[in-house]
């Protein structure tokens, strides 16, 4: 079961170039958030704060609260501890190209020393089912390596791997941005049927996209949260002219 | 909204013909004047085909490639032709043969065989573990300040001469193995029998050491050249299933670089196997086949520098050529075991990377 996320003056730089503007905003549990933006404009730097990867980068830092459930992210727990369960999809599909479609996704459980077989079969035809991809690979979970499957599979292989180690929230990061449109389809498909047992939160730049999966939506500008409404609103009566501006295709 | 415009590119100056000096019924309209081909489209068609460039380089590449057959032929040749002497008097008795003794003519090359393989063997298992430590700290650990000094000066190791790497083991390795380590190795490890009396500081195991320094900087930077192109996006992926650094560097630099990893260890293991100065210089030249690695042995290259000028006779030349020969089988075989146990390893697990 997911836990919401509360943000609270973030801010965020680049060596010296602020990239976030004082943040604030409450993402709910068990459902979809989607963030859309001009590109540049932060989303990502934003999810990767969620999940402490911001911090990843020897030039970045990062300030303000951000509390999952009851911890703060920064004060109470070690980057790995959150990144245990926050879960996160990248851009770009990364399987780890030397392991098996199982190893990948058992990868996550084996890393933190997990080794009962019965409950990694269980956990990984689960997770590829949840992901939309078992049909696909149940024939060869063993036998071929997660790259040599197609980018819309590996993308759900990337789910599927994330989804193993139960999070509690799933940060996807333009998960579909990449792909052709069926496979975009099954992806939304999944975030739909996802969201009812996970925190989700999407980025994206396709405004159909976050119209039908999620909830919520947050538009950013520039480093800065310009609105965040109910994705209905947003789209039908966004009460910021930027925002207006924005989806009915004015700039961006 | 506005109109996206496309910039037209460069139009190469077309003086507009004079009408009257235009055959009258051809006249051309002005606008085909102005789709003249852009000063690009008309550099790009002048250029050639590529084909005979292309041919060309094909068949350069092809000579090239060739010829490393027509030398390793030439090698074997040679090698065979100047030893047919003492494989006619031997046979394959000479790779088993135990006895040196150019005095009453009998030639042996095993104890030469046994110190190659166990000192090379023994240096790449101190080398590796070692090369790779560094290669590691310096890409994901070390502040970036100590980057270029330690990177550095690896490579530097690999610039010094082997005969100074001699000197140094002489006098600075030799009494430390002889006086400070090996007690304590006895004391701990004597149990195993590798490690005993007695031991005068020259032996196999002060030439492991020796070549172990010798390809470390092989391994190292190469080791280091291959887990710094693993992907960021690799890495991402292990930290954000909440691996630690040294998890992620398991799963996702080791995993990803171990074949080109491997490939360093061999080549650094090809250095061990045919490096003579500086072990002649230390492993004590005396063809015995010893447990104890403290215990002096030779090597086949040693054996070669050592008695090529002095050997007297068709029969002991010849023995030394087939010494040569011996040396080059046994890079050839460790090479091959070396790389069918990558193969086996990487076979299971739908290995390869892209
Ligand atoms: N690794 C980085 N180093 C320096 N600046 C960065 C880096 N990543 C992003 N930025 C800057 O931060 C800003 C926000 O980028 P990002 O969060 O990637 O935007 P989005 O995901 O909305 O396209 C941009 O101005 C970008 O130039
Ligand atoms: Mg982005």
């Amino acid at each position: 079961m997911g836990v919401g996320i509360q943000v609270e003056n973030l801010n965020a730089w680049y060596g010296t170039t602020q990239s976030l503007w004082d943040i604030n905003l409450h993402i709910p549990a068990n459902h979809a958030t989607a963030l859309i933006g001009p590109s540049g404009c932060g989303k990502s730097t934003f999810v990767r704060c969620l999940n402490r990867m911001h911090e990843t980068n020897p030039i970045a830092r990062a300030e303000g609260v951000v509390r999952m459930g009851e911890i703060d992210i920064y004060k109470d727990a070690s980057p790995v501890e959150i990144r245990r369960r926050i879960g996160m999809v990248f851009q770009r599909p990364n399987p780890f190209p030397t392991m098996s479609i199982y190893d990948n996704v058992a990868s996550g459980l084996k890393l933190n020393g997990f080794r009962k077989k019965r409950v990694l079969d269980e956990v990984v035809e689960r997770s590829l089912r949840n992901a939309a991809l078992w049909d696909e690979v149940k024939d060869d979970l063993k036998k071929k390596s997660g790259a040599s499957l197609s980018g819309g599979q590996q993308q759900r292989l990337c789910i599927a791997r994330a989804l193993a180690v139960d999070p509690e929230v799933l940060l996807m990061d333009e998960p579909a941005s990449a792909l052709d449109p069926v496979s975009t389809a099954k992806i939304e498909d999944l975030i739909f049927k996802l969201k009812s047992q996970y925190t989700i939160v999407i980025v994206t730049h396709n405004m159909q996209q976050a119209a039908r999966v999620a909830e919520n939506t947050g538009f950013f500008l520039t480093g800065k949260l310009v609105e965040f409404a109910p994705t209905t609103k947003i789209f039908t009566n966004p009460s910021d002219k930027r925002t207006e501006d924005y989806i009915t295709g004015r700039f961006g | 909204m506005n109109e996206p415009k496309l910039i037209p590119m460069p139009q190469t100056v077309v003086t507009a013909p004079k009408m009257d000096a235009v055959p009258s019924g051809d006249a051309q309209p002005a606008q085909t004047r102005l789709a003249a081909p852009s000063v690009i489209r008309q550099f790009l068609n002048q250029k050639s085909s590529g084909r005979v460039p292309d041919g060309l380089f094909g068949g350069l590449m092809l000579i090239c490639a060739l010829s490393i057959f027509v030398i390793v032929l030439l090698i074997v040749f040679v090698l065979v032709r100047d030893s047919r002497l003492s494989l006619h008097a031997f046979g394959f008795k000479f790779f088993t043969g135990t006895v040196w003794d150019p005095v009453s003519g009998d030639f042996g090359a095993l104890p030469f065989i046994y110190g190659t393989v166990v000192s090379s063997l023994l240096a790449v298992a101190m080398s590796v573990p070692l090369a790779l430590l560094v290669a590691i700290f310096v890409l994901e650990i070390c502040p970036q300040f100590l980057r270029g000094p330690i990177s550095f000066l690896t490579e530097l190791l690999a610039a010094i001469p082997s005969v100074v790497y001699g000197l140094w083991g002489v006098f600075v390795l030799v009494p430390i193995i002889r006086d400070q380590v090996g007690p304590v190795l006895e004391k701990y490890l004597g149990w195993t029998g590798f490690f005993a009396e007695p031991n005068f500081g020259v032996s196999i195991f002060t030439a492991s050491v020796i070549l172990a320094i010798m390809i470390f900087p092989v391994i190292s930077s190469i080791s280091r050249d291959v887990m710094k192109v693993v992907p960021p996006s690799q890495r991402e992926a292990a930290l954000a299933l909440g691996a630690t650094r040294w998890e992620m560097i398991r799963i996702s630099v080791l995993r990803n670089s171990r074949i080109g990893i491997v490939g360093s260890v061999i080549l650094g293991l090809g250095r061990a196997l045919g490096e003579t100065m500086a072990v002649t210089m230390v492993i004590g030249n005396h063809p015995d086949m010893m447990k104890n690695l403290f215990a002096p042995g030779y090597t086949l290259a040693s054996v070669i520098a050592n008695e090529f000028t002095e050997a007297t006779g068709d029969l002991y030349l010849s023995a030394l050529i087939e010494i040569g020969l011996a040396l080059f089988l046994v890079t050839i075989v460790v090479n091959a075991i070396a790389r069918l146990l990558v193969w086996a390893v990487t076979r299971g697990n739908a290995a390869r990377a892209h």
